[in-house]
């Protein structure tokens, strides 16, 4: 360890915020796995919330998931979808399914994620093609 | 061998500004306003309060503010904020300093004026960057997305959802400070306007002004105080997640944790509560805590409801003021829970008095389904 510091090493570098912005802004979709019990976490944070544990490595998530739970948010600009997508390993965030009607969306709808680009990029999901309910 | 703390404190004043409607009045004047009214309930003034609890969606330093303009120098004090559950939180914290003496006098207090502030739910910055892009209603939302779970998984239908507002209302028609009092039909329910399915406008809470407050002290002194003391047998709460998504199971909430450990303390069951006051935000939250709390089982509370037996004249009271569906809700609805409970078992409660109430239970619930709070009040003959 550096002397001059008293940092601990472990948890150098951005914080796992930032981490993740910057790979959504590379094109990259990640999750955190916990090395010591396997389970994926999001949204990002620096502890497993399953086990307590502080090792998390980011993995780029294949972006397959199913719908969890929907609604559709009326609104006078047009209707819309907000769901909450379940990921490997039950990892769950909120998102929006693109590509079917707002309030077409089923639970357990099989989905696939795409990273909307911007200074601020965020994730939505299509239907998988072929995927039902 | 009984918990340590059951009953060794007690609710001995109450205080609720009954002005759901009030322009010109800032949240503060709303929570001093209470503040007085509960301390007079209690035949104790300011001077005597040395713990002070509070906390508002509109200030960060709520005891600070609190402290301040009602001339307070506690001893003990907790602002501690997790939504509309924050007061049954504080209860807890309050129990608990009193029965180790760092307080002798303590006053928990809440004002609101997110009515006339324009209606828009004031609340504190809290940002949610992994929500924003999709635009959920908040709070709304949430629990729709928690009420399409439960459909999904128990079979529970918008006439169910709607059957609970509809109970909440016949409540409220005999409650003379509610502010909501025409008569309200299922039909009328269903025909609401969908605002986030499956939940529409008639699902969710009033939006109201209102302040309200609690004070409580030792048993042994309150049996020396005017009001018939309202004994805290048990308290819990619980914790799961702050945002939607990180709930674990979207149809079943901490309430079992708070609930759990409320009747532990108390050392009481469901079936022994004669008396039910249940946060409903929305029309879910009933279903949910009756579920959660132990009053039917998980997927049959839709039932429950529409069988009657939460309506006046059924076997379970519930929400018996009209609850945040139809008496008021003035941004944080928790203490209204206690307050109503503490009058039932007064015998307060005119036309919707429940006959002979020994035993209350008051559930709170804060963010999105994320806190959850239970009290477990008695009467003397409890203890």
């Amino acid at each position: 360890m550096d002397p001059t510091t008293h940092t601990d090493p472990r948890f150098d570098g951005p914080g796992p915020d930032a981490q993740y912005r910057q790979a959504l802004l590379e094109g990259r979709f990640t999750l955190q796995h916990c090395e010591d019990c396997s389970a994926a976490r999001f949204p990002p944070a620096l502890v497993c919330r399953h086990c307590g544990s502080a090792r998390l490595a980011w993995r780029v998530s294949p972006g397959a998931g199913e719908v969890y739970a929907t609604t559709t948010v009326r609104d006078r600009a047009g209707d819309y979808n907000v769901a909450i997508v379940e990921l490997e390993q039950g990892a769950r965030m909120m998102s929006r399914i693109d590509g079917i009607a707002a309030d077409a969306v089923r639970m357990g709808l099989q989905v696939q994620a795409h990273i909307v680009p911007g200074d601020e990029p965020f994730v939505v999901f299509t239907p998988t093609a072929g995927g039902t309910a | 061998m009984s918990h340590p703390l059951r009953g060794r404190t007690a609710i001995v004043g109450i205080g609720n500004t009954r002005r759901w409607n009030a322009p010109e009045r800032s949240p503060f004047d709303q929570l001093q306003e209470a503040s007085v009214l509960a301390l007079e309930d209690a035949g104790l003034g300011l001077k005597d309060v040395d713990g002070l609890f509070c906390s508002l969606s509109t200030s960060g330093l709520p005891v600070l503010n609190v402290a301040e303009r009602l001339g307070i120098r506690p001893r003990h004090a907790d602002g501690t904020m997790v939504g509309g559950a924050s007061f049954i939180f504080h209860l807890q914290s309050a129990m608990s300093a009193l029965a180790n003496g760092l307080c002798d006098v303590a006053l928990i207090c809440y004002g609101s004026n997110q009515l006339t502030a324009g209606g828009k739910l004031a609340s504190m910055p809290d940002p949610q960057p992994y929500e924003n892009p999709y635009k959920p209603r908040y709070p709304l939302s949430s629990y729709a997305l928690a009420a399409a779970r439960h459909m999904h998984e128990h079979g529970t239908t918008r006439e169910h959802l709607a059957d609970v507002a509809v109970a909440a209302r016949a409540w409220a028609q005999l409650n003379p400070d509610a502010f909501m009092r025409e008569p309200l039909t299922r039909e009328q329910v269903l025909a609401s306007r969908m605002v986030s399915d499956p939940l529409s406008k008639a699902d969710c809470c009033l939006v109201t002004d209102g302040g309200a407050a609690l004070v409580l002290t030792r048993a042994d002194r309150a049996r020396e105080l005017p009001r018939k003391p309202a004994y805290l047998l048990g308290t819990g709460i619980g914790i799961s997640h702050r945002q939607i998504s990180a709930m674990p199971d979207l149809t079943t909430t901490a309430a079992v944790e708070s609930g759990q450990r409320a009747y532990a303390m108390a050392g009481v069951g469901p079936r022994d509560i004669q008396h039910l006051m249940l946060y409903d935000a929305f029309t879910i939250n009933t279903l949910l805590f009756l579920e959660d709390l132990g009053f039917c089982k998980k997927g049959e509370a839709g039932p429950l409801v529409s069988s009657g037996a939460i309506s006046p004249g059924g076997r379970l009271p519930v929400n018996t003021n009209g609850g945040g569906l139809s008496c008021n809700h003035p941004g944080m609805y928790g203490l209204f829970t206690v307050i109503e409970g503490v009058e039932q078992l007064r015998g307060h409660c005119g036309a919707r008095q429940v006959p002979g109430v020994q035993l209350a239970l008051a559930h709170a619930n804060g963010g999105v389904l994320s806190s959850q709070a239970t009290a477990i009040m008695g009467s003397e003959d409890t203890l």
